[in-house]
């Protein structure tokens, strides 16, 4: 099972404002390995090559917060999306 | 202004316990948490110990939602083909008065919120706590991200999960959290039929069994995955060192669905159907993690307060049983003096004496030892398979020749001293 589909089966509050905001881009140009592209269990972050940006998808994030420590650089500004939005667990 | 006594971040079990034993001793509570109820946001593997909770809720399993009495608990250790696998089972876990039960938080927690409601408690839903209100060197409430949403209390109580921006912010985990101290967990829920799941784990009607699993099933990273049987679904996860997991450059739902499809996991999953896929970080750092666990005003529970013990896949008693510590600290230092930092260290005092950190304190030499010796989860696996598969294998060879030959596999992936200074260290830090 795609890890898409894993998300399709969550229940979500969408938010119009992101929680997650790369602090200063320029980090993430230079960052070795970018490991946020890999260890979100979501893969919220994508690396853009033609733009050379950190994509945000937001939207599916679980709000683990494995980014937030495992970014070296210390580059997200990682917060809870506002009360009552985001993930709602079903079972938890 | 809104005013409380107390004022509790996060509706978790640390929090809930602190809150519904304030509560009913009439203190004025206020819980505060981010979901759109308790256990919205919560996670965990989904074995609730019956005594700790029942320390807080005595009772409790009469009447809160559960999933399945815990009767036997296997350990599988995996290579890429076979699995050795261990296990207990006992009649006198089946009935009353019960060791653990299957649980899911989201269900779990709703349900203890309603009782901590009943018990006298505010319970304040969808709103996050943004920041503490300091005055005069001291915390006097809380800021929320409500529109005119401060709140003032004589006493905070931050259980705020793994997640810990309060506490962190309120300068008590000097440095933050490192990767080497988190364990990154994923976890899917997957629909089976009942009588599939007794019938493929071998199960009495209603009861439950639990399995964890070592080495091919974290890919050889420090941590652990699961199974664990509920009513009608199946719990399946994976928790690794985020540490590790970072060196590796790997994904943990690959690490889950590796698991998922190794030989001897699969045929239990077969044609189950995924229901949810949450993740949560797991405090693994211990005691040597432990931030300072009060302030001028100020208490730190549960999750936020890196109470874990991952050796014994113990985490959710040590946040009740800390919740409710916090609280009965509270409860004695009002009426002697108020909340002020050095009554409220009261409370590492209180948990020193109990086995909450009498048993951190005994592996706190663990997570870094297990981080520094990874052959625990790569090597000893495939060497115990090994050996088994050889042991168990009927060749005519004759038994003191295989003893050799064992001996001498074992003794090729690792000397002889190697071998005895990892017994005598393991020992050291698990003995």
């Amino acid at each position: 099972m795609r890890l898409e589909d894993k998300l399709y089966l969550n229940r979500y509050q969408p938010d119009k404002h992101p929680h997650l905001r790369i602090k200063d881009r320029e980090v993430c140009r230079h960052c070795d390995g970018r490991p946020c592209t890999y260890i979100c269990p979501a893969r919220v972050y994508t690396w853009n090559e033609k733009e050379e940006r950190i994509e945000t998808a937001y939207e599916g994030c679980l709000e683990c917060g494995t980014c937030r420590y495992g970014c070296a650089h210390d580059n997200i500004d990682w917060r809870y999306p506002r009360g009552g939005f985001g993930i709602m667990h079903k079972y938890g | 202004m809104l005013k409380f006594e107390v004022v509790i971040v996060g509706a978790g079990p640390a929090g809930l316990a602190a809150a519904y034993t304030l509560a009913k001793a009439g203190v004025e509570v206020a819980v505060f948490e981010r979901g759109d109820h308790p256990g919205a946001k919560n996670l965990m593997g989904g074995v609730l110990y019956r005594q700790p909770t029942e320390e807080v809720l005595p009772g409790f399993y009469r009447e809160a939602p559960l999933e399945r009495p815990v009767v036997e608990q296997r350990l599988w250790i995996l290579t890429e083909d076979d699995a050795l696998t261990l296990g207990y089972r006992s009649r006198a876990f089946a009935g009353e008065p019960y060791n653990a039960f299957t649980v899911f938080r989201s269900r779990f927690d709703r349900w203890f919120g309603q009782k901590v409601v009943e018990a006298g408690a505010l319970l304040i839903t969808e709103t996050v706590v943004e920041d503490l209100l300091w005055e005069n060197g001291r915390v006097v409430g809380v800021r929320t991200g409500r529109p005119q949403g401060d709140v003032r209390a004589e006493a905070v109580i931050l259980a705020e999960g793994v997640n810990s921006l309060l506490t962190q912010k309120a300068g008590l985990k000097k440095g933050g959290l490192q990767t080497h101290e988190l364990a990154v967990a994923v976890k899917e829920v997957l629909a089976l039929p009942k009588e599939k799941i007794e019938d493929r784990f071998g199960l009495e009607e209603g009861q439950g069994c639990t399995i964890e699993l070592l080495g091919e099933a974290t890919l050889g990273m420090m941590g652990v995955g699961f199974i664990y049987t509920n009513k009608d679904t199946l719990s399946v996860g994976v928790g690794v060192l985020l540490s590790h997991l970072v060196r590796r450059r790997l994904n943990p739902n690959d690490v889950l669905e590796h698991l998922k499809n190794h030989p001897s996991v699969r045929k239990f999953l077969a044609g189950a159907q995924p229901k949810e896929y949450l993740a949560h970080l797991i405090p693994e750092g211990g005691f040597r993690s432990i931030p300072k666990l009060y302030g001028p005003g100020l208490l730190v529970a549960g999750d936020a307060a890196m109470l874990v013990n991952g050796i014994h896949r113990e985490g959710s008693n040590l946040a009740l049983i800390s919740g409710k510590l916090a609280a009965e600290t509270l409860l004695e230092v009002r009426t002697r003096g108020g909340y002020h930092e050095k009554n409220l260290s009261r409370y590492r005092e209180k948990l020193e004496k109990s086995f909450v950190l009498q048993d951190l304190r005994k592996y706190q030499n663990t997570s870094l030892f297990f981080n520094e010796n990874p052959q625990f989860f790569t090597l000893y696996p495939r060497l115990l398979s090994l050996a088994a598969r050889e042991f168990l294998t009927v060749d005519s060879v004759p038994k003191r020749e295989k003893q050799r030959k064992i001996w001498q596999i074992i003794t090729s992936h690792r000397s002889r001293w190697k071998l005895a200074q990892d017994l005598f260290r393991l020992w050291r830090v698990l003995g």
